[in-house]
């Protein structure tokens, strides 16, 4: 119900905010970690969604070739959506930034609109109307159909906000049957006429929205809107049967229920139809006392009386209402103490508040929380809201740099275990590493000649090469006997000469007739080496990627750590002193509201004293007068 | 028509045409100032946590041993997710136990990232399990076992919930 109120008095600023996260997941999600920052902000945690988001982006940027990232075919929609979660998260200057890149980039059409599109409403949500005036004259060709409306909206709300109703009632007038915007458009339709100048059509669109069909809460709440408007209007034009009339049609239970039945009853009573005024007034004083209309049905009902002449019943009722306006008044001063001392933003921090949706009610009944009904009206507005959100997330910022910096501290004793760990142990793993570094390159080399030989072989065969260590033992021995049988000065035997000629021929003979097989068996061998090779390179790549790691795990962190330790400092510093500020802000306009309505009760209770002074003095007249009668 | 009603028109013009009016003290101006510097603030944070999450990822997560584990709802599904319990090589290394607001990011397309942690490289065995509740109302409780390769670079792991089963995904 207060949430409707809420969102009821700010309709101008319709399509702001509820429009930011207007994300959808496409068909096919191929990027995890772009699908992790919808989870977030499909939850509404926007600072998680953002940063999810922002690092995905980042690493998609910062690749070779981004065409084979998984991110690719969505970065239209993730540059958008970086934006959007920026808008909810109410960092327009950041959002703004990102879509103008968006905008200035090579892209379709439609996607270029889309872009402008987000950009005026940034623009509007920001108090810019003209800058979003200028945004939206920039689409042009092919919109999206998904924003159609929403694009015809913001153009009609741009054209009120800048004066141009006629453009705006046109628009507003094709968007009237659009069932997103029903009620909505209607009633900004009636607005717009009304600031045209075309009171009368105006208020007709007025009266019309005040009937629409539906029974959702919105447009029940809307509902009334427009019948309060309209009959505010008559009263004020002093044709009392019709605003009655409209007035009655407002619900009982509705945000606006308790001005109707003020403004209705006072319906009654310029028609002098005073006992009929009582039927609302006497509704109304039933209500929560700290609403104005019903602070002020506690003057209405004994003034209606004292028309009716019951002066002593009107007497008694201003008695009813002095006290009442006087307990209020006291409730007001307390309330206004409590928040100089700091309960009432301490109230808004609190986590039990945040799981409940109609939280601003709940949290007067908090101990020594001020009296927030008296606030509704102001938290209803913009700017408050705003404020209020702004020192929420500062609030949430601060958690979350507090956490962090305690992270550093964890990450610093990590990383000195680690080095405790593995400092010691590295110079003896790396020598014997250098060891069996060495023994490796040196096998390489061999295997890399006997490759290069056996290559070559394919084309200038070599059948030396392939002789056994038995043959080549062989060959040595028979060159040394020939050496031996030269160097003697006596002639040698023929049968010894003809039997190394033998010797030499049976293993040459071998040598060569096998050649083609030892050559395939040589290529064999390779193979199987090279499978052995293969996995020592894994085993090696694998202990330098380990070793790497092992360094990697306590080294060069110490400058990255300092660092982010100063950034954390300055921002926690930042932070208190603007979280301070905004927190005042708050607190002066929390007190200025209450100020204010203290004020008005301090004049209710003045116009009190002297009607029921007034009424007594009646009464008493009244009563001597009947019995001088008597 | 007298100053009461005056006053009570003058409280419904205030109502139907304007938001709360609050004092001097607070202009326009410093609420946007104040605002500006909110988001400076904001800003800040996002670049820290940026560097913070390549920090933790680099010191907690070194891509020869990271492994992600992401959570989605098949398309369409509509039971309600009361938990997830994921166990890897034998070690229950995730449980979560789901919001409305978790439940419905899930449904509408959102990818949790359950679990990220650090594996050996080669072969592991992991299993999935969730519990909940049909549209009907019946109690909904499931589990299967997959295998995971982990590679020399980062393992990225996507279980996909259905009421029919758990589907396994690694990337």
């Amino acid at each position: 119900m207060y949430q409707l109120v809420i969102f009821l008095t700010s309709l101008w600023l319709l399509g702001s905010s509820a429009l930011a996260a207007s994300t959808t997941v496409p068909e096919e999600l191929g990027d995890l970690y772009f699908g992790e920052a919808l989870y977030y902000a499909f939850q509404e945690e926007w600072f998680d969604a953002i940063a999810c988001l922002d690092t995905e982006l980042a690493q998609h940027h910062g690749l070779d070739q981004p065409e084979l990232d998984s991110l690719f075919q969505y970065i239209d929609q993730a540059e958008f959506d970086v934006g959007d979660f920026e808008l909810a998260y109410r960092m327009h200057q950041r959002a703004g930034r990102a879509i103008t890149a968006v905008i200035n980039g090579n892209v379709a059409e439609e996607v270029r609109n889309e872009a402008i599109y987000r950009l005026a409403r940034i623009y509007f949500q920001k108090n810019q109307p003209i800058n979003a005036q200028h945004a939206l004259d920039r689409i042009s060709g092919v919109v999206p159909q998904e924003i159609h409306d929403d694009l015809m909206f913001l153009r009609a709300q741009v054209d009120m906000a800048t004066g141009r109703f006629t453009e705006a009632v046109t628009l507003l007038q094709d968007l009237e049957k659009i069932k997103g915007l029903k009620g909505f458009s209607g009633y900004n339709l009636g607005i717009a006429l009304l600031l045209e100048g075309q009171e009368q059509e105006g208020f007709r669109q007025l009266e019309i929205n005040g009937q629409i069909s539906g029974d959702s809460s919105v447009t029940l709440a809307i509902k009334d809107k427009s019948n309060l408007v309209v009959g505010d209007k008559l009263l004020g034009e002093k044709k009392f049967i019709a605003a009655k009339e409209v007035l009655d049609r407002v619900r009982l239970e509705g945000p606006f229920s308790n001005w109707a039945l003020l403004g209705s009853g006072w319906a009654d009573v310029s028609q002098e139809r005073f006992e009929q005024a009582l039927v609302p007034w006497s509704l109304l004083l039933e209500r929560e006392v700290t609403d104005p209309a019903v602070q002020e049905a506690l003057l209405a009902v004994p003034y209606a009386y004292g028309k009716l002449g019951v002066y002593s019943r009107a007497a008694l009722l201003y008695g009813s209402a002095l006290k009442a306006f006087g307990g209020e008044i006291d409730k007001l001063g307390a309330s206004i103490k409590s928040i100089w001392e700091g309960k009432f933003l301490r109230a808004l921090l609190r986590e039990e508040l945040k799981q409940d949706a109609n939280w601003v009610v709940k949290l007067r009944t908090l101990p020594e929380a001020p009296e927030t009904y008296y606030l509704l009206e102001l938290l209803a507005s913009h700017d408050f809201q705003e404020s209020l959100k702004n020192y929420l997330d500062l609030e949430q910022l601060r958690r979350k740099l507090e956490t962090w910096s305690g992270d550093l501290d964890s990450y610093m004793e990590i990383i000195e275990k680690r080095r405790a760990y593995y400092q010691p142990l590295l110079p003896e793993i790396d020598t014997r590493f250098r060891l069996l570094d060495s023994q490796m390159r040196l096998r390489l080399e061999q295997r890399n000649r006997i490759e290069k030989r056996l290559q070559a072989m394919l084309i200038a065969p070599r059948p030396d090469y392939l002789a056994t260590a038995e043959e080549r033992i062989i060959g040595e021995r028979i060159i040394q006997l020939e050496q031996t049988l030269s160097s003697k000065s006596a002639a040698i035997p023929k049968d010894i000469t003809s039997r190394i000629r033998r010797l030499r021929g049976v293993l040459d003979w071998n040598i060569y007739t096998d050649y083609d097989q030892r050559l395939t068996d040589a290529h064999k061998n390779l193979h199987d080496l090279n499978q052995v090779v293969e996995q020592l390179q894994q085993q090696y790549d694998s202990f330098v990627r380990i070793r790497q790691a092992a360094t990697q795990s306590y080294q060069g962190y110490d400058k990255s750590i300092r660092r982010q330790r100063i950034r954390i400092t300055a921002a926690i510093t930042q932070l208190t002193t603007v979280m301070a500020r905004q927190g005042h802000m708050l607190e002066t306009m929390a007190v200025n509201e209450l100020t204010q309505r203290r004020q008005r009760l301090e004049e209710f209770q003045i116009k009190a004293r002297f009607a029921m002074a007034d009424s007594f003095d009646r009464a008493t007249r009244s009563q001597d007068q009947k019995r001088t009668e008597q | 028509m007298n100053k009461f009603l005056k006053a009570v028109l003058s409280g419904i013009l205030i109502l139907v045409w304007s938001g709360a009016v609050y004092g001097q003290e607070v202009t326009r101006e410093q609420i946007k100032g104040l605002d500006e510097q909110v988001q400076e603030i904001k800003s800040d944070v996002l670049s820290i946590a940026a560097e913070l999450n390549q920090l933790e990822e680099k010191l907690l997560y070194p891509s020869n041993t990271q492994i992600s584990i992401f959570m989605a709802l098949a398309e369409g599904e509509q039971f309600r997710l009361d938990s997830v319990e994921i166990l890897l090589d034998g070690q229950v290394v995730a449980q979560h136990l789901y919001t409305f607001k978790e439940l419905e990011a899930l449904q509408m397309g959102g990818v949790q990232r359950i679990y990220t942690g650090n594996i050996k490289i080669g072969g592991h065995d992991l299993q999935a399990s969730f519990m909940g509740k049909s549209s009907g109302g019946n109690d909904l409780e499931r589990s299967q076992s997959f295998k995971v390769q982990k590679d020399v670079g980062p393992s990225i792991v996507e279980i996909t919930l259905a009421r029919q089963g758990i589907t396994f995904n690694d990337r």
